[in-house]
């Protein structure tokens, strides 16, 4: 299987020659560098005119993207750390996000920003953050995160190429290098996606229970850590905990948490987020479930797990700290039984 | 206000373009005048709520900049004070008159109001500097597309404090894109003097990027249209961004009541208002027809738009 770099790549391949509005901007993104993270390595080459390397200037790329995309072509911009959205969040706020809805629905802007997001590589409190909690809720604004159970290189040209609006689109960076997964050992796997909110989520049932001893919510980057305390929590203490993945964060994918909760009947929710939970992604799904749930469900205990709410520290030790990993997540789950 | 509603198309004013004659364009500068001081009284007695940024005074501005461009085609990206420019594009009064009042029939139906507006090739919003990198973006996408077309995008001098404007530049330079950059230089942001915000000179600042920069200090409508249309021009034949800097002055307030200017400058500053200029080459006869004429098309607009039920 492709690692998660290689499939965004390919994707990004794919979309280029499969589509001439497809024009792709950001810094440092031209052959041999290939950008920070490699990302956009070899698109230079093969399609000089469509890909745009930048100045220093992420309010520009994202304000350039937006006029782009509002004469008709279909721009991916590349932000090199996510924790830069910031220098670009008037654009995405009150320029990208607005301009559908305030036009009164008379243009479109689709219009993709990637943004490799996330800690746990040693980068320090700038480098490090998820801030993509401070983009979600945002009207007319979508927040959309790949990882290694779906198909990154797919969802990314949903993005660019089904999506009318802008979405800003969270790449975990250690999720890079780890190669996808289309199967898990025991469990079964299950796409949801509907019209409304068309960004899949996927569904991971124990094969040997009906009804399991919890529900993990999850998204990006917590998705190895989660599936490895779910396998050990299996494996070593017997609990069967299902797993629900968002790729759509905002907006919230409301049919998507109804039908989960109208199959799981879970006494345990969990939430796993790499942000501090505070203000956090994890609240608005706890409510959207709340919202959902009837009968005996009404009584289930909801865990919320997050990162600690300070800046992301640079020492190793320091940093594995501070965001929440698979032993986290199985402690706190043991605490619950 | 009872004077009868017929049905029918919207009223417009008629717009002017590079031929238009000094009769047309006061007519055109006329009617954005009168259409700007209705929308401040609108404002005192009530009827208008929210809020409204006039462009008393640089209605030259307005309509000799877009009287420049070609409408088949030219993106015309405006700011927080953009009636004029609105006006002076599409002349479309009363659907303008329903769009701030917040009905339906407005062109952005309501939602959009005084600062967010689009029409055709028209856009506005009401962020400070925002705009300058989406219209650099349009103009990419027209070069791509090799369609001819040009972005004009309207700034005032109190932009300039906006790093984003920089970052637009340097990049519109780099890609040599086909984009105009029009400061309206009216010596304010909001309350605050030039001397108190600007460093250093204005034409400096484009100029460091290597963007070809006119400075227009006169406020006839004439000259203005004269070096927009030498900047379009420029444009479109590959020059690579300009810049046209138009030395104006706002004759009203910023928005609605707040003008702390001394009364001695204003009042010498309506001693030179540029529609009196624009008035002085046509007869009396002329002047007092067309003034009649446009009163009645703003009068008309305005109450088909006050009785509009949605």
């Amino acid at each position: 299987m492709p690692t998660v770099l290689e499939a965004i790549n390919q994707g990004l391949h794919a979309m280029m020659a499969e589509d001439a509005r497809v024009v792709i901007l950001g810094e440092d993104i031209l052959d041999p560098y290939g950008g920070a993270f490699k990302v956009t390595r070899g698109l230079s080459s093969a399609f000089p005119d469509r890909v745009l390397t930048t100045p220093i200037s992420e309010a520009a790329i994202v304000g350039v993207a937006s006029g782009l995309a509002l004469r008709g072509l279909r721009p991916v911009a590349e932000i090199m750390f996510g924790d830069f959205l910031f220098l670009a969040g008037d654009q995405l706020t009150n320029h990208a996000a607005k301009f559908q809805w305030m036009f009164n629905d008379q243009v479109r802007v689709p219009l993709v920003v990637r943004a490799p997001m996330g800690a746990r590589r040693g980068y320090g409190p700038t480098h490090s953050q998820s801030i993509e909690k401070h983009f979600m809720g945002v009207p007319g604004l979508w927040v959309v995160a790949p990882h290694i159970l779906g198909d990154p290189g797919g969802l990314l040209r949903q993005a660019t190429l089904e999506c009318d609006a802008p979405v800003v689109f969270i790449e975990s960076k250690t999720c890079y290098g780890r190669p996808l997964i289309s199967e898990v050992a025991g469990m079964t796997v299950t796409e949801i996606a509907d019209h409304v909110s068309p960004f899949p989520t996927v569904l991971l049932r124990h094969d040997r229970a009906a009804d399991a001893d919890g529900l993990m919510w999850c998204y990006g980057g917590m998705v190895p850590h989660c599936l490895e305390a779910i396998r050990h929590l299996f494996d070593a203490e017997g609990l069967a905990i299902d797993l629900a993945v968002t790729s759509q964060l905002s907006p919230v994918p409301a049919s998507h948490i109804a039908r989960v909760v109208d199959e799981c009947h879970s006494a345990l929710v969990v939430y796993a987020e790499e942000a501090s939970a505070e203000h956090g992604w994890s609240a608005e799904i706890l409510a959207q479930v709340q919202d959902r749930v009837s009968g005996s469900g009404r009584a289930a205990r909801h865990v919320r797990i997050g990162g600690a709410h300070t800046p992301i520290p640079s020492g190793r030790a320091l940093e594995a700290a501070t965001v929440p990993g698979a032993r986290d997540i199985i402690a706190r789950v043991l605490d619950c039984f | 206000m009872s004077a009868p509603v017929t049905a029918g198309s919207p009223v417009r004013l008629a717009r002017c373009d590079r031929a238009s004659s000094a009769a047309d364009r006061y007519a055109l500068l006329f009617g954005i005048r009168l259409f700007e001081q209705s929308l401040l009284d609108l404002f005192s007695t009530g009827v208008l709520a929210g809020t409204t940024h006039t462009c008393l005074g640089q209605e030259t501005v307005a309509v000799g900049v877009v009287s420049a461009i070609d409408r088949a085609c030219d993106i015309v990206f405006s700011n927080h004070r953009g009636h004029g420019h609105f006006l002076a594009y599409c002349g479309e009064v009363e659907r303008l008159y329903l769009e701030i009042l917040g009905k339906t029939g407005g062109v952005c139906g309501g939602r959009g109001g005084s600062q967010h507006l689009f029409l055709d090739n028209f856009y506005s919003n009401g962020i400070q500097g925002g705009i300058v990198p989406v219209a650099t973006g349009m103009a990419l996408a027209e070069k791509q597309r090799g369609s001819g077309a040009v972005a004009v995008v309207f700034l005032g001098d109190g932009t300039l404090g906006e790093g984003v404007v920089y970052e637009a530049f340097n990049i519109a330079a780099l890609w040599q894109l086909p984009v105009v950059f029009v400061i309206e230089h009216n010596g304010y942001a909001q309350s605050t003097p030039s001397a108190l915000q600007i460093a250093g000179e204005v034409a400096a600042r484009p100029r460091a990027f290597g963007i070809s920069t006119r400075e227009c200090r006169s406020t006839a409508v004439d000259e203005i249209a004269r070096h927009c249309a030498q900047a379009v021009d420029a444009a479109r034949a590959g020059g690579g961004p300009q810049c046209l800097i138009c030395y104006t002055y706002r004759l009203g307030p910023h928005s609605k009541g707040d003008d702390t200017r001394p009364g001695q400058e204003l009042s010498e500053a309506w001693l030179r208002d540029p529609l009196k200029t624009a008035r002085a080459v046509l007869d009396e006869t002329t002047a007092a027809a067309i003034e009649r004429r446009v009163g009645a098309e703003i009068l008309a607009a305005r109450i088909r738009a006050l009785e509009a039920t949605a």
